[in-house]
């Protein structure tokens, strides 16, 4: 009997015998902490291992990317709390100018495919993207993870997806998952590993292949891979990262809990209406709806391609008087090639505001809250009511999210 | 050795329209505004503050009580204070039809009980499990019983490793367990 991709990972860094359901102890290749899980990390790892070392600190990290730089007192004596633990350890900290913490880890090579990397960001899972297993975990797990370098984990089951069908041109990775989260809801994937095949997600880039992957969460799915690829796929995650690309297959006679086909054929523009990221429906069906902000960022839609998409909308256009567009990139290295590229100087003149890199539209304590009675469209991944402050959260995608900030009300790039 | 019988009374989260509510994320347990509180004694009063109808929770809640949940409970976010929250209330134990995978790590590596019932709707809308009701359940073996309502319940059991770390009271004893052995 053959592995899934999962299992095989699993069986790289665990002695015991993996089988689906099994609890084994597995071996990390990554730890980290954010600014937000990382100070309850510190204060646990202080009360139950005193002042002793972490388990190895090359592979031990902080990456802060929620509260960035800190605008309150609280998160400023957090994340301060996690400098000193970290410098008195030798731990290496990407710190409030480094943007997302996983997408850090992907751009320096630290989520390398087949490896295991845990952290306190239930997204973690985006590192599917690039062929490592990514877990989030609460600051227990944490903690554990990095006196140990060890965690329990259950072999989840793992599904396979095909994804069957043309997309209309020009759709938007986006658009392609939130079809897929709409068609998946939060049951058939819940608490599996997803393998997703197919034409449509086999020619997906890195930055797509990263949306797809970042809401399996919200599948209430463990994680999702992509195991097909295009070689400009392998090229760029080599140029990104300057490691090999060697995504884990699975064995053709490994075992699936279940087979999907989900059919995308003629799929145009999608949104997801509050407060469910799986109420999805066409743009087209939606109606007018107002909007009085747009977001563009997250660890789902940050990345340069996602800017530049966007970027493509609203040159040479107006964000609608009245509309405030807020543009958060997900890293330093994507802030930079927007410089470069003359990008940001587009954004910027189409009236968009541009922050520093980070997460952005997901919390508390940086760009993208919302008031009460307002609406926004977003790129984000979730929009639980009251999440994003008191108002209402559409999910979309960079190009939809332009156009809609051009109208006023929510669009799809072919209305502009 | 601590009893495997857990006995409390029950909340059943029910929305408005009387069904148990689902896919109640880590947001509506514990909200995004409070991620900064890292003193377990202060998580308690902002338990299920985000949840329509049951912001009033961290207040009419006792030591020991029982949260009857929908399926996907706990789905969303990875922060430990969405389990650690009812650890400060005392909560008895969390039982729900499933959870979501990182809120379930959370609360096993707690050692904070949480059981999976697969028949939670079906005897809700039977009206065999109500707000108030008293019931026991034996984590161990998932057998349990409402005591007022004299109806049997059957719960999954805790699998080992859940039920190893709940006996010694988390991973941290977990581990210097293991040190010592």
């Amino acid at each position: 009997m053959g592995y899934t991709i999962i299992e095989k990972i699993i069986r790289g860094h665990t002695d015991e015998e993996v089988r689906t359901g099994e609890i084994v102890w597995m071996d990390l290749d990554v730890r980290s902490a954010r600014d937000f899980g990382g100070p309850n990390v510190v204060k646990n790892f202080y009360r139950e291992f005193g002042d002793t070392p972490v388990s190895d600190r090359s592979k031990t990290f902080f990456t802060f990317d929620l509260c960035v730089p800190a605008c309150t007192l609280q998160y400023a004596d957090n994340q301060q709390v996690c400098r000193d633990f970290a410098r008195g350890r030798g731990i290496k900290v990407f710190d409030v100018d480094e943007g997302i913490g996983s997408h850090v880890l992907i751009e320096r090579g630290l989520a390398a495919a087949g490896s295991t990397v845990v952290g306190t960001d239930s997204h973690m899972n985006i590192l599917g993207a690039v062929g490592c297993f990514g877990q989030g975990m609460g600051d227990v797990d944490i903690t554990f993870a990095f006196k140990t370098g060890k965690t329990w984990f259950q072999v989840p089951e793992s599904l396979k997806v095909f994804v069957r069908g043309e997309p209309s041109s020009g759709l938007s990775a986006k658009d392609l998952t939130l079809s897929i989260v709409k068609q998946l809801g939060t049951k058939k994937a819940a608490l599996k590993s997803v393998e997703f095949y197919g034409a449509a997600v086999r020619n997906l880039s890195i930055s797509g292949r990263i949306t797809l992957c970042s809401m399996v969460t919200e599948m209430a799915g463990i994680t999702g891979f992509i195991p097909e690829f295009k070689d400009s796929v392998a090229s760029e995650i080599k140029s990104l990262s300057g490691e090999e690309f060697n995504h884990p297959h699975a064995d053709k006679d490994a075992v699936y809990s279940d087979n999907i086909t989900i059919d995308i054929d003629g799929l145009g523009p999608q949104v997801a209406a509050p407060f469910l990221p799986t109420n999805v429906k066409n743009v087209g069906d939606l109606g007018r709806v107002k909007i009085d902000s747009g977001f563009i960022g997250s660890c789902t839609n940050g990345r340069f391609e996602d800017l530049k998409a966007a970027a493509r909308i609203l040159k040479g256009k107006k964000v609608k008087e009245g509309v405030m567009l807020k543009i958060v990139p997900a890293t330093r290295k994507v802030y930079k090639q927007l410089l470069e590229e003359g990008i940001l100087k587009d954004l910027f003149e189409s009236g968009a505001i541009i922050s520093n890199a980070g997460c952005g539209g997901c919390a508390q304590g940086h760009i993208g809250l919302t008031g009460k009675g307002e609406v926004q469209i977003s790129t984000g991944n979730r929009n639980f009511e009251g999440k994003q402050g008191k108002g209402q959260n559409y999910l979309a995608s960079p190009e939809v999210v332009a156009a809609s900030c051009i109208l006023g009300h929510i669009a799809g790039p072919e209305d502009i | 050795m601590k009893s495997p019988i857990l006995m409390g009374k029950i909340w059943v989260l029910l929305g408005e329209k009387g069904r148990l509510i689902e896919d109640i994320d880590t947001d509506q347990i514990f909200h995004n505004a409070f991620l900064h509180i890292t003193e377990l004694r202060q998580m308690g009063q902002y338990a299920l503050g985000n949840l329509g109808g049951w912001k009033d929770f961290p207040g009419k809640t006792g030591p020991g009580d029982i949260i009857i949940a929908g399926r996907n409970f706990g789905a969303g976010s990875s922060r430990q204070q969405a389990v650690d929250c009812f650890k400060s209330l005392q909560t008895g134990i969390i039982i729900a039809p499933s959870f979501g995978a990182i809120y379930f790590r959370n609360a096993v590596n707690s050692g904070f009980p949480v059981m999976k019932c697969s028949k939670l709707v079906d005897l809700i809308a039977s009206g065999l499990l109500k707000t108030g009701d008293e019931i026991r359940v034996n984590i161990r073996t998932g057998e349990g019983q409402n005591l007022y309502r004299k109806e049997a319940l059957f719960l999954e059991p805790m699998n080992e490793v859940q039920y190893n770390l709940w006996e010694v009271g988390g991973l941290f004893s977990y581990a210097k367990k293991m040190k010592q052995d």
